[in-house]
């Protein structure tokens, strides 16, 4: 009855309780349907353990004038194999279940950078890590509006810089269109640096001599903060940039205005 | 019945050790003495530690960067952490209560190597009082702990290369205190004395002795490769010369993951010890205890790269770690039922031990859950470097072994010292811990899911309030230290005796007196094959001599 109480709390906290900020990219609502699922998990596990350690401590206290001994119980096989077997499950599932989540958001797709699928010199070179992106075809360019946005970021002590090949923008801010896949190249002029946008729930690290890669698609408008999460030296806390999460009309009008080149931004 | 006494004599003249206080300040050849001389020099470098974790904590309660300078601030965290990891919970956890405790446990009368015993102890204090003056004198390291190129090599070389020669000299240290370990327990056990009769404290410590010859010299090797990368200008690490800046990572964490075992392992084993005797219960699952210890020692060497999930690394690599990492809790999480099973049907005194060992249990079932979690890839890509990571590694760390070591020093404190502590202070001392431990890090869970990542001295105005209330609970474990210290001091003169065996134990060290003569014991080793027979009928087996047929008998029976 207990059990079967603290499963429905467990639930209940997992559906109801969510302290993550909103969720502005198509990852991130994959990834707080696996935090829901580790939030319930670890709720019922925690307050089954502390309901536990509380109850024999009051229940099993030494009442005064007692001096002897409590039972001389040295084990019992099968609940050993019990406590080893429901975790062993309960572990299982999780892998399995957030490599399916890793699966959708991306982490399992071939690494490679859209914007360049046409230079095969760059295709070539060594990229060591990122997240892929599952819902743009880098092969078909001619693929209406789906073919993702190419930015190429630059880290440096303290600073990240944005540049849009197709209208050779340099930008301090990251300007990107709500729907549209975005893959960033990032590359650092010095040390480790790492590029977090809460809100998109996604974290890379931006490693010099090592081409990392980064694939997005965000979705809601918005002004979100991109932090330096590697510690990068004094002014790390200050590294600071965001990204303005326009809708296509908006964020249009901001490429025309800052394109060297006359180019339609969205390959269409 | 012929006993032959199971360790040579020692041959040291003992009219050559100093007497009294001074001794613990000599090149002593005693375990137990080298025991306290671990324990005390590890706390003084706790308060230092503490004191740097107070400046930080300081520093946060607002969100500008206004207490002190920036590099001074980078400073202040990695020392924090390097003196929490190197100087003090590594060396009590291992070096303090193993030098003290497993001679006994094997039925020895020292270590199976004294004087590399104390050249492992005395290697600390050298080491420490470097790093720390490295501040004052050039500035110490302000790359964290973690020391990670190409930081560490273009921040100031000075700090930095001191920083490394302490960690190279707190690591020989350690690898000492392991092989001496692993050979005290294999080779010094009292005849008759089987594996499988041994105190869990002796298994903790023969796994965690494992990790620290395995995974240690790594660390020493990339440290001395790292070094060269700074004074000489070679390119192992550095990535302007064509070096590669990820086998850092993976060479730091084959070391530096496993040094989380190195850290909780022998705090696991000390709880197995603590908790039967005041439960008065035998530990519950000895068997399976025991493969649990070594199964997280096997598992704990091939999860390191899940440190470096947002790194440079493959997504084959990511998901084999994530498994790897996952499967940890489970031999973790069996030694966790095995003590709730402990505690149940037993008769417990609410003593301050048993409270530490208690809030350790809590403390670390939190950090267990955020640990599986963040072992997730796509969970530990949002939170990775971030406060939530913080408030995870503190709860493992601090909520686990040093909740572990305090539960320890009010356990063994009466075998030290001959004296009891103050049961009241205790309580006190714990009811600050627990509270101020958890409001420090309990909000930093939400801080770092919302966006505060870790190593910062400046943050988003939202998280002004959260932070405050965190930095509350670090005042409340700094002034948690003084009924401590107090209790400590003025026992140390004013407790009321504690008689040789208070708490009734069955294990080998309480069944000599308080504190133990040099040599342990008067006579021989007594003879303990059921170090946890609590509320057996037949009480005998700890008798100080016992039969060599009978224990044949009782080996046989326990089979």
């Amino acid at each position: 009855m207990l059990g079967l109480g603290l499963i429905a709390g467990g639930v209940w906290s997992g559906q109801n309780l969510n302290p993550l900020p909103i969720d502005a990219s198509t990852n991130a609502p994959i990834y707080d349907e696996l935090f829901k699922v580790l939030f319930t998990i670890g709720i019922i596990l925690f307050v089954g353990m502390l309901g536990l350690v509380v109850f024999s401590l009051i229940k099993f206290r030494r009442r005064p004038g007692d001096s002897g001994d409590g039972i001389a119980l040295e084990g019992n096989l099968p609940l050993e194999i019990l406590w080893t077997a429901v975790p062993a499950v309960v572990v299982l599932f999780v892998g399995l279940y957030s490599y399916d989540i890793y699966e959708r958001m991306g982490g399992m797709q071939p690494l490679s950078h859209g914007g360049h699928n046409e230079k095969s010199i760059e295709v070539e070179q060594k990229i060591w890590g990122g997240i892929g992106s599952k819902e743009t075809s880098f092969t078909n360019s001619s693929d209406k509006t789906i073919s993702p946005l190419p930015v190429e970021v630059t880290a440096m002590q303290f600073a990240f810089l944005f540049h849009y090949p197709k209208g050779d923008i340099i930008s301090g801010e990251l300007h990107v269109p709500s729907g549209q896949p975005v893959t960033m190249k990032m590359i650092s002029k010095d040390v480790i640096h790492a590029f977090w946008v809460p809100e998109f729930r996604l974290k890379q690290d931006v490693i010099p001599g090592q081409t990392t890669i980064l694939n997005f698609t965000p979705t809601k408008p918005g002004r979100y903060p991109i932090i330096c999460a590697e510690l990068c030296g004094p002014y790390h806390g200050g590294m600071r940039s965001t990204v303005v999460v326009e809708d296509p009309d908006s964020y249009e009008a901001w490429f025309k205005q800052n394109a060297k080149e006359e180019e339609t931004p969205l390959q269409s | 019945m012929t006993i032959v006494s199971s360790t040579p004599n020692n041959q040291e003249p003992k009219s050559l050790q100093p007497k009294g206080w001074l001794k613990y300040f000599s090149f002593s050849l005693d375990h137990k003495v080298i025991g306290i001389q671990y324990l005390v020099c590890g706390f003084l470098f706790y308060l230092i530690g503490g004191a740097l974790a107070s400046a930080i904590r300081i520093e946060l309660t607002s969100p500008v960067s206004d207490f002190m300078p920036r590099d001074i601030y980078n400073q202040v965290l990695t020392l924090h952490g390097t003196i929490m990891i190197f100087l003090w919970i590594v060396p009590v956890v291992n070096g303090a209560f193993g030098n003290y405790l497993i001679p006994f446990y094997v039925g020895a009368r020292d270590m199976a190597f004294p004087r590399l015993n104390a050249v492992a102890f005395w290697l600390i204090p050298p080491a420490g009082l470097m790093l720390i003056s490295s501040y004052f004198i050039t500035g110490a390291a302000e790359s964290g702990w973690t020391a990670y190129p190409p930081l560490s090599i273009t921040t100031p070389a000075a700090g930095q290369i001191i920083w490394i020669l302490s960690v190279l000299l707190l690591g020989g240290s350690s690898i000492f205190g392991g092989i001496n370990f692993i050979a005290t327990i294999l080779k010094l056990r009292r005849p008759n004395l089987k594996l499988m009769q041994l105190p869990m404290y002796c298994w903790a410590m023969l796994g965690t002795s494992i990790l620290v010859v395995l995974s240690t010299p790594v660390l020493a090797g990339t440290l001395i490769l790292l070094s060269f990368d700074i004074v000489a200008h070679t390119g192992f690490f550095n990535p302007t010369l064509g070096g590669n800046v990820i086998v850092y990572q993976h060479l730091f964490w084959f070391y530096s993951h496993p040094a989380v075992y190195i850290m909780v392992l022998p705090a696991f084993g000390l709880v197995s010890e603590v908790l039967p005797v005041h439960c008065r219960k035998p530990l519950f699952g000895y068997t399976t205890m025991v493969y649990s210890i070594m199964a997280i020692v096997v598992l704990g060497l091939v999860v390191w790269a899940h440190h470096m999930f947002t790194s440079g690394t493959p997504p084959w690599m990511r998901l084999f770690f994530t498994i790897a990492t996952s499967f940890i809790a489970v031999p973790t999480g069996i030694k966790f039922f095995n003590w709730v099973a402990t505690l149940w049907g037993g008769k417990i005194s609410l003593n301050s031990a048993v409270l530490f060992s208690c809030g350790f249990i809590i403390n670390f079932v939190l950090g267990g859950i955020t640990g599986v979690a963040l072992a997730q890839v796509p969970f530990d890509i949002h939170v990775h470097d971030t406060y939530f990571v913080v408030a995870h590694f503190h709860y493992i760390v601090y909520g686990g072994s040093v909740f572990v070591i305090f539960s320890s020093i009010y356990h063994w404190y009466p075998k030290f010292t001959g004296r009891m502590l103050d049961e009241t202070l205790g309580r006190i001392h714990f009811v600050i811990t627990f509270i101020g431990f958890n409001l420090c890090f309990a909000p930093q869970h939400w801080l770092g899911l919302n966006g505060m990542p870790r190593r910062v001295a400046e943050y988003d105005p939202q998280f002004a309030f959260v932070n405050q209330l965190s930095s509350v609970g670090a005042l409340l474990m700094a002034i948690s230290t003084l009924p401590f210290l107090w209790n400590v001091i003025s026992s140390a003169f004013k407790g009321p005796k504690a008689g040789d065996n208070p708490w009734e134990a069955l294990t080998p060290e309480w069944l000599t007196s308080s504190p133990p003569p040099v040599e342990n014991w008067d006579g021989e080793a007594p003879l303990v094959v059921e170090p946890y027979g609590y509320g057996k009928k037949e009480d005998q087996q700890h008798s100080e001599v016992t039969d060599q047929s009978n224990d044949f008998e009782k080996t046989m029976q326990k089979k």
